[in-house]
């Protein structure tokens, strides 16, 4: 079983365990160092800690991956950041002469929170979810991969399992890195479709013409509208939820006079009726359908995250204090069958680690009394491998390996172009 | 730029290089030597420009037919360069084409150094020049824009025509006002998204690949942010070196002068004076005073007394309207007498500053009736004042009640109060003009307290037919000691030299 019975309790005993002998540490400052072709990148990120009893602890930094580990082992972070590069090592903020320390790139992020979508939800609310509403995710993380990719061009995209309620998208594209907060915020406004809070009922009009992205997000949620919605929610399953969808569109229809459901076909189909709107110069109505298809399905993302370059955003393989939880990454291959609840706890990971181990690991102890530094690496990686958090790491490290060749070709364009053989 | 006296003509064959586009994106600074004449006009016409682009943005949609047509008339008064070829031979008499966009070229620099200081002169200035740009730009030619991209660098490759025909339903679906047809004859930018922001925010145009596909009529958005840009990071260098600039006598006051500058008549001499009788003063305040003016007047009578700050405004503006000495003298001394001030006390202190006024102590310098722009932006009421402008100073909700109490209809005062929201202060008083006079258009752009009155009384025929009377508009309003003597002399001189300037300040 996935969970194991975790209970936050133990946690203490739990979390040194996982920064000693679990933690990817390699992959992981291999990921922030990118390639090192930026001079004291990694030294001059900023994470952030909360330790035992909620204390906070900002402008953490490190110079190398082993005082990285070292220090984590140490303070037992419960919860770590990852914030922007700063002009100079953020531990020494403080020394450096006010307005002169600035934050100057960081991961395009985005993160999608299940409680944003509480008015559309009937199976939870809050910070529950369950396999009914978890295909809001994938939804959302179909739509904005394909629009992320093919519309802004980028290439390197982790997503990554929060823990609990949502999911998050670190863009690591060098372009990414260095887009401006103007520029973030116009690309989460880009993706914006469902806009308004307690107070709009209608949070999605669409007009002609229909922009092309529109177009393409559309097509994913009729993808799953039918199973999603029409099934697992049930939207039109009582009067009180029809009541729900019919008051989104009540400024527009005068009266409904009837509608009907197709309960086989895999495209669904809305059909209103409506007496026709008094002398308003909008076109309203024609998109009904898919206005109520979007407000219910698509992705709301919180603008704020994605606006600032030294916004502060959980990391991977952090782990959730509320579910145990470790913040894995999501292989888009197999999107479709994750499973939120499969996602490996750190007691049951610890508790593989305690697993007998086979005869194949003996000769591997005596490799290890040979070269001590090395042999920590290597066990780390065979611990690991031994858990269920190996599949996870493995997504990490194809998406690593596939930056490090998008570096290489760079770098090889440009030698050639500087005809540099 | 070195500036000595002499004007040096500039080589006939280097003319066409230099200039061969009407519009430019001023990247280089002029480097030839000009006349400080030549400095101080190229300024002030330019500035003029600028603020009739301020003033017609706000009483017009930008870029609407009437906008359009305003703007080119200020443009033919003021020689600037507007759409002709530098060969063109239809220029009538007057400036020629490549002296149009010399001077449009210098005096934009010239105004870089006066608004490069503050954050809201910055503002102003790049606002208005990006009006301007937008303007300029939008009346060129297909071809002319195209010539003017490719001049400057703007390597925006065009699309394909074979893409163009794959992606022409995307096309057509995400900009718009497009159809098949256009999207096969206009001309589409491949623009990296970062460069259109505006765009992509509002999702107007069609993404692919990091590029943002922007069709031809489009394109002037996007060049205006790099406008922007350059203009923006330009004047925070200027800023960093104008120190070296300013140490220049001949040049700093008249660009301290500048960013404050009133361009028209000074009412300092008045040929009527003495047409006003001291009985008259309260009704020509309710009838025929600014909304400044008037609020002095009231408080004066009130409470028998005005700071310093208010004695300036108002006694000057009382001078300029055409109060004698001696009128002045009565007219403060019957009013304080009947608060807390006794009649020995005023001729001590009070009636010198006075004559002051009057140029009769001191340095004897006739001071000028304040301008709008001096009223708005300098000395600040503070508590117990009753100076400056009421919309520019007053809370909103105060000038409200006391546009009520004036009787001014509710809906006149809403204009006015949006008007002030736009901080277009002048405009808000101007529409006050408007509204108490029951007239459509005040036919005059509003920017001095004294003018108010001239055009009041003008239109409610009040017979005082005041002659213009020219006069150096840069002359400071208090203080010529910026200015030592020799750079005093040097501009008497050139005062003889701008007499055929006069045309500059005429009233509309």
């Amino acid at each position: 079983m996935s969970t194991s019975d975790y209970d936050p309790a133990c946690l203490p005993d739990l979390l040194p365990l996982y920064y000693r002998r679990l933690f990817p540490f390699s992959q992981y400052y291999r990921w922030l160092s990118y390639g090192g072709v930026s001079k004291n990148y990694f030294q001059n990120r900023e994470f952030s800690f909360t330790l035992k009893d909620d204390i906070y602890v900002r402008y953490q930094s490190f110079t190398t991956q082993n005082e990285l580990e070292k220090e984590m082992q140490k303070m037992v972070p419960y919860k770590i950041d990852i914030g922007a590069v700063y002009s100079h090592r953020p531990s020494q903020h403080n020394a450096v002469k006010s307005g002169t320390f600035q934050a100057l790139e960081k991961e395009l992020v985005f993160d999608i929170d299940m409680t944003d979508y509480d008015d559309v939800r009937r199976c939870c609310s809050a910070a529950d979810i369950c396999s009914k509403c978890w295909t809001l995710m994938t939804i959302a993380i179909r739509i904005l991969d394909r629009a992320l990719r093919e519309d802004f061009g980028f290439h390197h995209l982790l997503w990554v399992y929060s823990g609990r309620r949502g999911v998050h998208c670190w863009v690591c594209d060098d372009a990414a890195r260095k887009l401006s907060v103007a520029a973030r915020s116009a690309v989460a406004e880009y993706l914006s479709l469902v806009k308004g809070g307690e107070e709009t009922v209608r949070k999605v009009v669409l007009s002609d013409p229909i922009h092309p992205f529109i177009n393409h997000s559309l097509s994913v949620v009729e993808r799953y509208f039918q199973q999603y919605a029409i099934v697992d929610q049930d939207i039109l399953g009582s009067k009180e939820s029809v009541d729900k969808v019919l008051a989104v569109l009540s400024p527009l229809c005068r009266q409904m006079k009837s509608f009907t459901r197709e309960g086989s076909s895999v495209s669904y189909d809305l059909h209103f009726s409506c007496v026709s709107v008094k002398s308003n110069s909008k076109k309203g109505g024609q998109y009904f359908d898919k206005e109520i298809m979007l407000q219910y399905c698509y992705p709301r993302l919180d603008v704020n995250v994605s606006k600032g370059v030294n916004h502060l955003l959980k990391s991977p393989f952090s782990v959730h204090p509320k579910t145990g939880r470790i913040s894995v990454p999501i292989d888009l291959k197999e999107l479709d069958t994750f499973d939120p609840f499969e996602v490996p706890t750190i007691s049951l990971i610890c508790e593989e680690l305690e697993k007998p181990r086979a005869e194949e690991a003996e000769e591997d102890d005596m490799k290890d009394k040979e070269n001590e530094q090395e042999a920590g690496e290597r066990r780390r990686i065979r611990d690991y491998k031994r858990t269920s958090l190996a599949k996870y790491v493995k997504v990490f490290d194809r998406f690593l390996e596939a930056m490090a060749r998008s570096r290489k070709g760079e770098m090889l364009k440009k030698s050639d172009l500087q005809k540099d053989f | 730029m070195q500036f000595p006296g002499r004007r040096k003509k500039v080589i006939g064959s280097s003319q066409n290089d230099l200039y061969d586009h009407c519009l430019q994106f001023y990247g280089q600074p002029p480097l030839e030597n000009i006349s400080l004449t030549e400095f101080e006009t190229f300024a002030v016409e330019r500035l003029k420009l600028l603020k009739s682009v301020e003033n017609i943005g706000v009483s017009y949609v930008k870029n609407s037919e009437q906008y359009v047509k305003k703007l080119d008339a200020e443009f033919s008064s003021l020689n600037f360069p507007l759409r002709t070829e530098l060969g063109d031979r239809r220029v009538q008499g007057g400036t020629s084409e490549y002296e149009k966009r010399r001077k449009d070229h210098i005096s934009h620099f010239i105004l870089r150094l006066a608004y490069c200081q503050t954050e809201d002169l910055r503002r102003w200035f790049i606002q208005q020049e990006m009006d301007l740009f937008r303007y300029r730009f939008g009346e060129l030619t297909s071809k002319h824009k195209t010539d003017f991209l490719h001049k400057n660098n703007l390597k925006y490759e065009t699309v394909s025509a074979e893409e163009k025909k794959s992606l022409k339903d995307k096309l057509i679906t995400s900009s718009y006002g497009l159809s098949g047809i256009t999207v096969e004859e206009y001309d589409f930018y491949k623009v990296p998204f970062q460069d259109a922001l505006d765009l992509v925010r509002t999702r107007k145009v069609y993404l692919l690949a990091g590029n943002a596909y922007i069709p031809h009529h489009e394109i002037v958005t996007i060049v205006l942010n790099d406008f922007r840009t350059r203009l923006s990071k330009a004047l925070a260098m200027t800023a960093r070196s104008l120190p070296a600039v300013q140490s220049d006598e001949r040049l700093q006051p008249l660009l301290s002068h500048l960013s404050h500058a009133y361009v028209g008549q000074d009412y300092s001499i008045q040929k009527n004076m003495g047409k006003i009788s001291l009985e008259q003063i309260d009704a020509l305040s309710g009838k025929s005073f600014p909304l400044c003016m008037r609020h002095l007047h009231k408080a004066l009578r009130e409470n028998h007394h005005l700071r310093h700050g208010g004695r300036m405004q108002y006694g000057l503006f009382l001078k300029g309207i055409g109060l004698t000495l001696d009128q002045a003298l009565q007219f403060w001394r019957s009013e304080f007498v009947k608060g807390k001030v006794d009649a020995d006390k005023f001729d001590k202190a009070y009636a010198y500053s006075v004559r002051h006024m009057f140029g009769k102590e001191g340095k004897r310098t006739d001071y000028t009736p304040y301008s709008c722009m001096k009223v708005i932006l300098s000395n600040p009421p503070s508590q117990g004042d009753y100076h400056g402008c009421p919309f520019r100073h007053s809370d909103p909700e105060l000038l409200k009640q006391k546009l009520q109490n004036y009787k001014v209809s509710p809906s006149g005062i809403n204009q006015i109060l949006e008007l002030v929201k736009g901080m277009h202060y002048q405009l808000a008083c101007q529409k006050y003009f408007e509204l108490t006079h029951n007239v459509e258009d005040a036919g005059f752009s509003l920017n001095h307290p004294n003018q108010y009155f001239t055009e009041s009384q003008k239109l409610l025929g009040g017979g005082l037919e005041i002659k213009k009377e020219v006069d150096m508009s840069q002359r400071s309003q208090e203080n010529p000691a910026n200015m030592t003597r020799p750079s005093q002399a040097n501009s008497k001189q050139a005062h003889e030299e701008m007499g055929d300037l006069d045309s500059f300040f005429q009233d509309e």
